[in-house]
């Protein structure tokens, strides 16, 4: 029978189809495990809805369940549990190394529109806060992309929600 | 989940279906490349949205999310007609944008407090993006606020926010390309 434990490390090796720095367990879309006998159920929460790495995220769990000697059950829950706060420490740290500037913290509600606007997100490159908004939207719809004034680099930027 | 509810869902659904097949023509041919991004990502969103409220409504109806998105009749959707058209002009298409944006706040902002914990959930999840939509859309309200060919636009248009149930001409054209590759094969097709 599998534990837990050995259910959680699959799970981690597992990476973002889209930013493959990260794995699943980092992302926070896996909100709950349960065992029972040979069965493995795990409870999935979307990122945004339109994203089309969902099925790949569900498939590469069930694979992983079933190297385990197991039997997958994926639930995917269409509620409001995920947000960009479930991203552990750890995958955030990994995010800036690889030039993805992690999310700030959402706190009560998205960022408004000026604080997107306004300076107060750091570089991931150099550390600046010289950085200026170029698109809400970007390569995938969880980035913006903006500019580093003080490097003169690029950057996507994690959308808060 | 009564009949009455199921509907709200469907008009909500549609409109989003709709609206992010309108939105995606934009791919490849808007003013500037940041646009074709936004546009991109928004109808990327969109329909997502509309496969989640499609999913919610299949599963009381024992039926799936895309028999509902593309097995139904023209005359079967409940979008409004303001998603329905075609629009290559850019400041027609910031003002739908910009009063889409603004109604389907609204909306949201009701369904967040259903009874039904599925169904808030679900509407608050949705609101998390839409919330990236709506500041594109007050950024480009900002911008063209003073532009009389914008201002016409918007009055133009803001009827056709309560216009449902009668369909414009585009809603059966939009329908045969959305539904053609579909269509190319019988029913039940497993894709």
């Amino acid at each position: 029978m599998v534990t837990e434990a050995q259910v959680w490390d699959a799970l981690a090796q597992i990476p973002d189809p889209e930013i493959p720095v990260i794995s699943l367990v980092d992302l926070g879309v896996v909100r709950d495990i349960d065992i029972d006998d040979r069965r493995v159920r795990i409870e999935f929460t979307p990122t945004f809805l339109g994203c089309p790495a969902l099925e790949v995220m569900r498939d590469a769990m069930a694979d992983s369940i079933r190297a385990l000697g197991a039997q997958p059950e994926i639930q995917v829950l269409l509620d409001d549990s995920w947000s960009t706060d479930r991203i552990t420490a750890e995958g955030r740290e990994k995010l800036r190394a690889s030039g993805f500037a992690p999310p700030s913290p959402r706190g009560t509600a998205a960022p408004p529109l000026v604080q997107l606007q306004s300076n107060a997100h750091r570089c991931p490159y150099c550390g600046s806060t010289e950085t200026r908004l170029e698109n809400i939207f970007g390569p995938t719809p969880c980035r913006s992309l903006r500019y580093c004034a003080s490097c003169k680099q690029p950057f996507e930027q994690f959308k808060t929600i | 989940m009564n009949e009455e509810v199921q509907r709200t869902l469907l008009e909500i659904a549609d409109d989003e279906l709709i609206l992010g097949w309108r939105d995606s023509e934009w791919t490849g041919i808007a003013p500037l490349l940041e646009e074709d991004v936004a546009f991109s990502s928004i109808a990327q969103n969109e329909i997502g949205h509309a496969r989640a409220l499609y999913e919610l409504v299949a599963r009381e109806r024992g039926t799936t999310a895309d028999e509902l998105a593309f097995d139904r009749s023209p005359d079967e959707y409940r979008c409004a007609q303001i998603v329905e058209l075609r629009l290559l002009d850019w400041a027609q298409t910031i003002a739908r944008h910009y009063l889409y944006e603004e109604a389907d706040a609204i909306r949201l902002e009701q369904l967040k407090q259903s009874d039904d914990a599925e169904i808030a959930g679900l509407a608050a999840k949705i609101d998390r993006e839409e919330v990236y939509h709506r500041m594109h859309a007050q950024m480009w309200h900002e911008r063209l606020q003073n532009e009389p060919r914008y201002l016409v636009a918007v009055e133009e248009l803001r009827p056709l926010l309560e216009q449902r149930g009668e369909h414009t001409a585009e809603l059966p054209e939009l329908w045969e390309e959305m539904t053609m590759v579909r269509r190319s094969q019988p029913a039940g097709t497993k894709w």
